[in-house]
């Protein structure tokens, strides 16, 4: 029972980490409509701008939020500069693009910091949390409060702001928002900002458990893209949560089920998403798209 | 438009027969990377049947050509089957299983078709490795390269040359005429307006996942001769990158046209290494500011600009020469 509730404990760790790329993933997705194969790569390359602020010198938390207002800005800078081009050319030619982006910042990542793994801090006490005989680690704790506080934020700003309503308006009716005054352009740009600072803080909370590397989230975003499916594209909760139970499944199925181990650990994201997607295409907790012929 | 066959016929076989010169002109490393845009251009082909002809997103046909390689490499390692006949067992193999995946497949469209197969192409290095009895772990297969049959005087690698541009223009015949008749109009019809499709009679799922199955097919065939070229499999060969490549190729070529598999063949055999050329420090980053670049230029990639030019040139023609073009 003490394994099972352990290992229970250690998916829900890895899983708050799948749980905010994956909350990156739905906000970009809600507010563009557009399926950002870069974002691993955005959030990779900001966790390496906070990386340098803290080899200055900076303090954490300094360095923190400088990391997401540059991730913000960033993010609103590529949609305008490089996205917007190609916003009414067919889908596939933004699907290109944004891999180019991807390959771009994996490269010039590595060019400037090299493609050597680096130890990234962690601002949570190094001392494991006992509860009787499961351990928490004081990181993983820490990161899943981050990853809700996030989303509590995102609900807010979604709910209860012009700002945030304006941007919901723009994503499902550009046409009649324009007519009411929305900018529809810029309510895009920002939420590739807004994607780009929720992606920030998935890496910085990311790096100090796969240290820090120009391909670090190439595992993570399969796993992301599983919990985004799982909980359902159209949800943000749902993405968290998703995240969460993906960590969990698989953490128990790969200590229980002996042929999968960790080799075929992948196969268990390609097997969630195949599930779901045959059984509930909209996830859990998404809306399924209703067409008008 | 009427005028615009001959020359374009005329040019067609003007290629071939300068890529029949080719093998006797180019040094061995060169007319290895001539025979590998051949056997992109069929995995190309496939794929672009699928997309660019039917509308459905696959991020995973790096999937097939693995396929296609190990099947065709198990083949010639295990039971000494002649290279040749490894080709039609991949590829008829890769149908089955695109046909198979085709089907829940089904029920996916755009993003969530994307992720599927994208999926599908992270897990498969995994898998190959798995099944380390028959693929050989993630040490793969090393093959010797078929030799020319007996009588014919070429090279190994000639001979794969010549292999590659037959299967590829057989493949580009059989494509050309499975999409201009009444199954490829039921094709498009699919992808264009697939409830339209359905009122007019076809049958959209059986047409998708066949044309799953096709398409999985070219690919796997690709697959099979890649591995006899390059004489060895290994699963990490097969990684996401490649099933991201071919995508690229597709839409670089230009969606929903056959020759666009030759220009996207092209670019994504030549352009990294042309990447590499200019700077060595970060040769990816040059690579994606072509891939932004090219989209900027031609959203619909180099077939679907050229045909564009094409149809310009032919209505000036036909403006200035107003005898001919004024039927009225």
């Amino acid at each position: 029972m003490d394994i099972f509730l352990q290992q229970v404990v250690s998916g829900l760790a890895t899983g708050g980490i799948y749980a905010s790329l994956a909350l990156a993933l739905v906000m970009i997705y809600q507010a563009t409509d557009v399926v950002n194969f870069a974002q691993g790569e955005m959030a990779m390359f900001s966790t390496y701008l906070a990386w340098t602020m803290l080899n200055a010198g900076l303090p954490y938390w300094v360095a923190f939020t400088a990391t997401l207002g540059l991730a913000f800005v960033g993010g609103l800078l590529i949609e305008r500069v490089v996205i917007r081009p190609v916003e009414n050319a067919p889908v596939l030619a933004v699907v290109i693009v944004c891999i180019g982006l991807l390959v771009i910042l994996n490269s010039v990542a590595g060019w400037i910091y090299s493609y050597i793994q680096k130890p990234f801090p962690s601002p949570f006490p190094e001392k494991p949390i006992k509860l009787g005989n499961i351990v928490f680690g004081a990181h993983d704790l820490g990161a899943i409060g981050v990853t809700l506080l996030v989303l509590l934020f995102l609900y807010v700003f979604f709910r209860f702001t012009t700002l945030g309503l304006a941007m919901r308006a723009a994503a499902q009716n550009p046409v009649s928002s324009r007519l009411c005054g929305v900018r529809v352009g810029w309510m895009l740009a920002i939420g590739w900002g807004l994607a780009a600072l929720v992606g920030a803080v998935a890496g910085i909370m990311v790096a100090p458990i796969v240290f820090l590397d120009p391909n670090m989230m190439s595992g993570i975003l399969i796993y992301a893209f599983a919990s985004a499916t799982l909980g359902g594209f159209t949800s943000p909760g749902g993405a968290v949560v998703g995240g969460l139970l993906v960590g969990v499944i698989e953490n128990l199925v790969g200590t229980y089920v002996r042929f999968i181990g960790t080799e075929l650990k992948l196969t268990v994201a390609l097997a969630i998403i195949l599930i779901v997607l045959v059984v509930k295409p909209s996830g859990l907790f998404g809306r399924a798209v209703v067409r008008r012929v | 438009m009427n005028g615009g066959r001959h020359p374009l016929a005329l040019a067609g076989a003007g290629l071939v027969v300068v890529a029949a010169a080719l093998p006797f002109v180019l040094s061995g490393f060169r007319l290895f990377q001539f025979t590998q845009v051949f056997i992109y251009a069929i995995a190309l082909l496939g794929l672009n049947v699928l997309t660019g002809y039917n509308g459905q997103i696959s991020l995973g046909h790096g999937a097939f050509y693995a396929l296609g390689a190990y099947t065709s490499a198990i083949m010639m390692d295990r039971w000494s089957v002649p290279f040749l006949l490894t080709l039609p067992a991949a590829g008829a193999f890769c149908l089955g299983a695109g046909f198979l995946f085709g089907i829940p497949a089904l029920r996916l469209e755009g993003l969530y078709l994307a992720l599927a197969t994208f999926s599908l192409a992270l897990a498969v290095p995994q898998i190959l490795k798995y099944f380390e009895h028959w693929t050989g772990g993630s040490q793969g297969i090393v093959l010797s390269k078929p030799d020319a049959p007996l009588g014919l005087r070429l090279t190994a690698d000639q001979w794969l040359y010549f292999v590659s541009l037959a299967v590829l223009l057989i493949l580009m015949l059989l494509a050309w005429n499975l999409l201009r008749g009444r199954t490829g109009r039921a094709i498009v019809a699919i992808r264009d307006h697939y409830i339209a499709a359905e009122a007019m009679g076809v049958n959209s799922a059986l047409y998708k996942a066949l044309t799953f199955g096709v398409s999985a097919g070219y690919t796997g065939v690709a697959g099979a001769l890649s591995a006899g070229a390059i004489a060895f499999v290994a699963p990490d060969a097969f990684n996401v990158f490649l099933s991201i490549t071919f995508l690229v190729g597709i839409v670089i070529g230009g969606l929903a046209s056959i020759s666009g598999a030759i220009w996207g063949a092209l670019f994504i055999q030549f352009v990294p290494n042309w990447a590499q050329d200019i700077s060595k420090a970060a040769p990816w980053a040059i690579y994606g500011v072509f891939l932004i670049v090219f989209m900027y230029t031609m959203p619909r990639g180099i077939a679907g600009t050229l045909r564009a030019a094409w149809a310009r040139r032919a209505r000036r023609d036909v403006r200035s020469s107003p005898a001919k073009g004024g039927l009225l």
